[in-house]
Order: C-alpha cells, then sequence, then structure tokens
C-alpha cells in the first residue's frame, strides 16, 4: 500500500475520531454518551477482547521449540554458555522475559545492514529505535501511572511521588507568564516527542516505510492525538479538574455521574482514549499481552534433552525394524541377509561354520 | 490449553493490575468536595473574575500576578468586569477567601495538587 495513502488515511481516520465527540458533546449535548456509555462500552470491549486472544494463543499448541538462540547454548562444562541468549531452564527464560519486556533487549540488538568500504558488507548497531521505544514506553507508563490521581481517592502515595519527580523541574515559574502552570510535567512532552521519532522513522527510512501500513500509523496518531489534548487540556485550554475527577471517580466506582459541565476538550481526550483502549485487542497494540506469550522469547531451547511430541501428531501404526525382523527373521537367515539377532542354535551353529 | 495455569495465572495478574482503581476504590463513595465559601465571600456574591474562569485558571492568574508584581511593580488588576483590584494572595485572595483548609487545600488534596504558594506566603490562621 502507498505511504503516502497509509498516511492520509490514518490522519482522516483520526481527524474524524477528533470531531466526533466535539460535535457529540459540543453542540448536541451527548455528555451521557461520550462521559460515560462509550468508556464502559470501551473497557468492557478491552477486557473481553484482551482475554480473548491471550486465551486464542493458549489455545494454540506449539509443537516444538522456537526460542531465537542468540548465543552459546548450554553444553559441555568448559565452553561458556549464554544463559539469557540461549536459555536451557525456566530461570533463564524468566531472565529473558524480564529483560525483553522492561529494556526491551530485542530492540537493542537490531543492527543495520550496509556496506563499508566497497563492497564488504557490515552490521551496524542500530540504536535508534531502542532508544525511541524505550522513551516512548516509559513516558507513557509515567503518564499512565500519573492519570491513577483521577481514578483514586485518596491518590495513593506512590502517585504523589512520581507526579513529584515528573515535575521535578518546576518550569512552571517561567519563561511565559501564567503559560506553563500548573507545574510542567516531563513525561508528556517526552512522550510527544518520542512519538514524533517513531512516526518520521517510518516516513523516513525507506525499508520501513515499505513496510509500514495504515495500522502502523494510525495507532502513532491516535496516540499523538491523545497527548496533544492532554498537554492543552494542562496548560493552555483548561478544563475544571475537579468535575473531571467527579467524572472519572463515577466510573470506577460504578455510579456513574455527569458533573456540571467540562470543557469540549476533556471530552475529545476522553473518546480518543476510549477507542484506543477498544482498539488494542485488535491491533498491533495487543503486543502489551502478546510479549508474555511470544514462543521466540519464552520456551526454553531443551530440544537436545527433553523430548517434545507434537501435540496433534496422528496416532500412525508403525511396524518398528525390531518387529519386521522378528517376523522375517527365519526367511531373513534362509536367503543369508543380515540380522541384527540370531536366534540361539543358529549362532550356535554359524560360529561351528566358522571354524 | 497448552500451559494453562501459567498463562491464567499471568493474565489474572495482568488484569487484576489494570483494574487496580476498581478495587482500590471498592465500596467508597468518593464525593467530590464542596467548595465552601465564608461569610464575607457570599456577601461579595462576585469574585475578580467569573467563577468558571476562576476554577480552571485561577493559578495562571496568581502566577502573572505574582510576576508582575515582584518583576513590574505592577499593582493593580483591572478585572474584565470594570473594577479594579490589587494584586495579593493573602490581602485580596485570603481577605475573602480565609477558610484555607476547606476554600484551597480540599479540592487541591482531591486531585493531588501541591502547590508550592506557602513556601513563601504566609498561611491564614483560621478561626476554627
Amino acid at each position: 500500500m502507498n505511504f503516502i495513502f497509509s498516511i492520509v488515511l490514518s490522519s482522516v481516520v483520526v481527524l474524524i475520531l477528533v470531531l466526533i465527540p466535539w460535535i457529540g458533546v459540543g453542540a448536541l449535548k451527548l455528555d451521557t454518551l461520550f462521559g460515560i456509555i462509550i468508556p464502559y462500552i470501551a473497557l468492557f470491549v478491552f477486557f473481553a477482547g484482551i482475554i480473548g486472544r491471550v486465551i486464542g494463543w493458549a489455545r494454540s499448541p506449539v509443537p516444538f521449540r522456537i526460542p531465537t538462540t542468540a548465543g552459546q547454548q548450554w553444553s559441555l562444562p568448559w565452553i561458556r554458555r549464554s544463559p539469557l541468549e540461549n536459555p536451557k531452564s525456566t530461570a533463564g527464560v524468566v531472565g529473558r522475559m524480564i529483560f525483553e519486556v522492561l529494556t526491551f533487549r530485542s530492540l537493542f540488538r537490531n543492527t543495520k545492514l550496509q556496506f563499508r568500504s566497497g563492497f564488504r558488507i557490515g552490521y551496524e548497531w542500530e540504536k535508534w529505535l531502542w532508544l525511541f521505544a524505550l522513551a516512548f514506553h516509559y513516558s507513557f507508563l509515567v503518564v499512565l501511572i500519573r492519570h491513577l490521581r483521577f481514578f483514586t481517592e485518596p491518590i495513593p502515595g506512590f502517585v504523589n511521588l512520581i507526579e513529584q519527580l515528573d515535575g521535578l523541574m518546576q518550569t512552571g515559574v517561567a519563561p511565559v507568564e501564567g503559560f506553563m502552570l500548573p507545574s510542567v510535567m516531563i513525561s508528556g512532552f517526552v512522550l510527544l516527542g518520542a512519538v514524533t521519532l517513531l512516526v518520521l522513522r517510518r516516513i523516513l527510512i525507506p525499508q520501513v516505510n515499505y513496510v509500514s501500513l495504515p495500522g502502523d500509523y494510525f495507532p502513532l496518531f491516535l496516540i499523538t492525538a491523545i497527548g496533544l489534548t492532554g498537554v492543552l487540556m494542562r496548560y493552555v485550554l483548561k478544563v475544571d479538574i475537579v468535575s473531571v475527577k467527579e467524572l472519572t471517580m463515577g466510573l470506577v466506582t460504578f455510579r456513574p455521574s455527569i458533573p456540571y459541565e467540562i470543557g469540549v476538550l476533556f471530552y475529545i481526550h476522553l473518546f480518543l482514549v476510549s477507542v484506543l483502549i477498544a482498539y488494542i485487542p485488535f491491533s498491533k497494540i495487543t503486543h502489551m499481552a502478546g510479549v508474555f506469550l511470544s514462543p521466540t522469547r519464552n520456551l526454553s531451547n531443551n530440544s537436545r534433552f527433553v523430548r517434545h511430541i507434537n501435540p496433534w501428531s496422528y496416532p500412525v501404526p508403525v511396524h518398528t525394524y525390531d518387529e519386521y525382523e522378528e517376523e522375517f527373521r527365519d526367511k531373513m537367515i534362509a536367503v543369508g541377509l543380515p540380522v541384527e539377532k540370531m536366534p540361539e542354535e543358529e549362532a550356535g551353529s554359524a560360529e561351528e561354520e566358522k571354524e | 490449553m497448552y500451559d494453562g495455569g501459567k498463562i491464567i495465572t499471568g493474565l489474572v495478574i495482568g488484569v487484576g493490575l489494570l483494574l487496580f482503581p476498581v478495587f482500590y476504590n471498592a465500596g467508597k463513595a468518593a464525593k467530590a468536595p464542596e467548595r465552601v465559601l465564608t461569610e464575607k465571600a457570599k456577601a461579595a456574591q462576585k469574585c475578580v473574575e467569573p467563577i468558571s474562569f476562576m476554577k480552571t485558571e485561577h493559578m495562571k492568574m496568581l502566577d502573572e500576578w505574582r510576576q508582575q508584581v515582584v518583576r513590574d511593580d505592577v499593582r493593580y488588576y483591572k478585572s474584565t468586569s470594570g473594577k479594579e483590584y490589587y494584586k495579593g494572595l493573602q490581602t485580596t485572595c485570603l481577605d475573602c477567601h480565609s477558610n484555607k483548609s476547606k476554600f484551597c487545600d480540599q479540592c487541591h488534596d482531591y486531585v493531588g495538587v501541591d502547590p508550592y504558594c506557602w513556601d513563601c506566603h504566609i498561611e491564614p490562621k483560621e478561626n476554627q
């Protein structure tokens, strides 16, 4: 698919998604629909969808070991093995998964094929994707945890602590009077920056561009839109956050209510988040569950000492060589074919003949 | 199901983490705090600017006031209603809203905001 078409298509979809609550709440006053019904539907779709996906994966047999073996496997005691890159046991797999999930090790291993001098091929370390991904995922996590202040009462200490650390720079004070208030949260801007870099990567690197589809651009644009509405709401077009918390607390305590007048911007933000949440199970973002079930990561490389039987193997009636020889031994000996096991008397006579 | 035990355990942990706010708030009816106005504030009937503006923009206004007073020595604020106000947290705002714990802190605590006004300003002594 042409990449310009992909970009245009996904940005138009995001634009429409922004317009829906804008018109729905701004003009038609459908506060209940956008503030209560759609978020609940989105959450339901998310949980049902993600559980369905995981159960689906769990039901698929993985008959053979297919871990990526990127290091020396366990063999002789004097050969140094690589327990993380080629795990032998569950402990190794757990270590590998922890590093994979928390530090994106497989992205860190990314290399770039290129001609160094003349036609000599070289592989260069390519760390940018890893770096952007780390920045993106961790700032997203911080943003998510900070949002717990709208979903908990009283607010747990760790949320306040993270918020304080995030606002460490206290950039609210200057340079423009009253512009960066309340205090600036670094994570929001890192998130937007990282998303931009991930989009640029898809556009600018020809090979990545070639394999990018609307399904790759859409979540990035959607997250950009969510981030932008959030930042706008915090610093520029402020909304009454006490009312916002009243609504969100109503949602999590299952006593939903629509407080008096929250800005349309909030409903746009909420609607985009609802769309993202509902979209997760059916898209690539489902990797948040899938990473734990990727066979190339979570299987130990033990094919050499554990027998794995394909669960869907059809029971074939086999006739082993032992049984075959048992059946035809006399005939084989009669025509002089070699046999594995000589009958007792025959063995005796054969030896006599030799002498 | 293959490795069902492990996968279901993981799924329960994951879903449980995502549902943390639901468990955390279970059974609580967390009502938003009511703003309490002092007699003086009630009598004045209106603030420096309209209430909807004050609700969302007061922090910005206070920051601007500080900047203008401390840096530029601009002491008076002309409201959109045409009235002039002396810029001062303690002298103007707290003159009416002397009930800091009910007027300021309640909502700030509710939404997890910790403004640093009182690092420099003197907290009002509330007559309980």
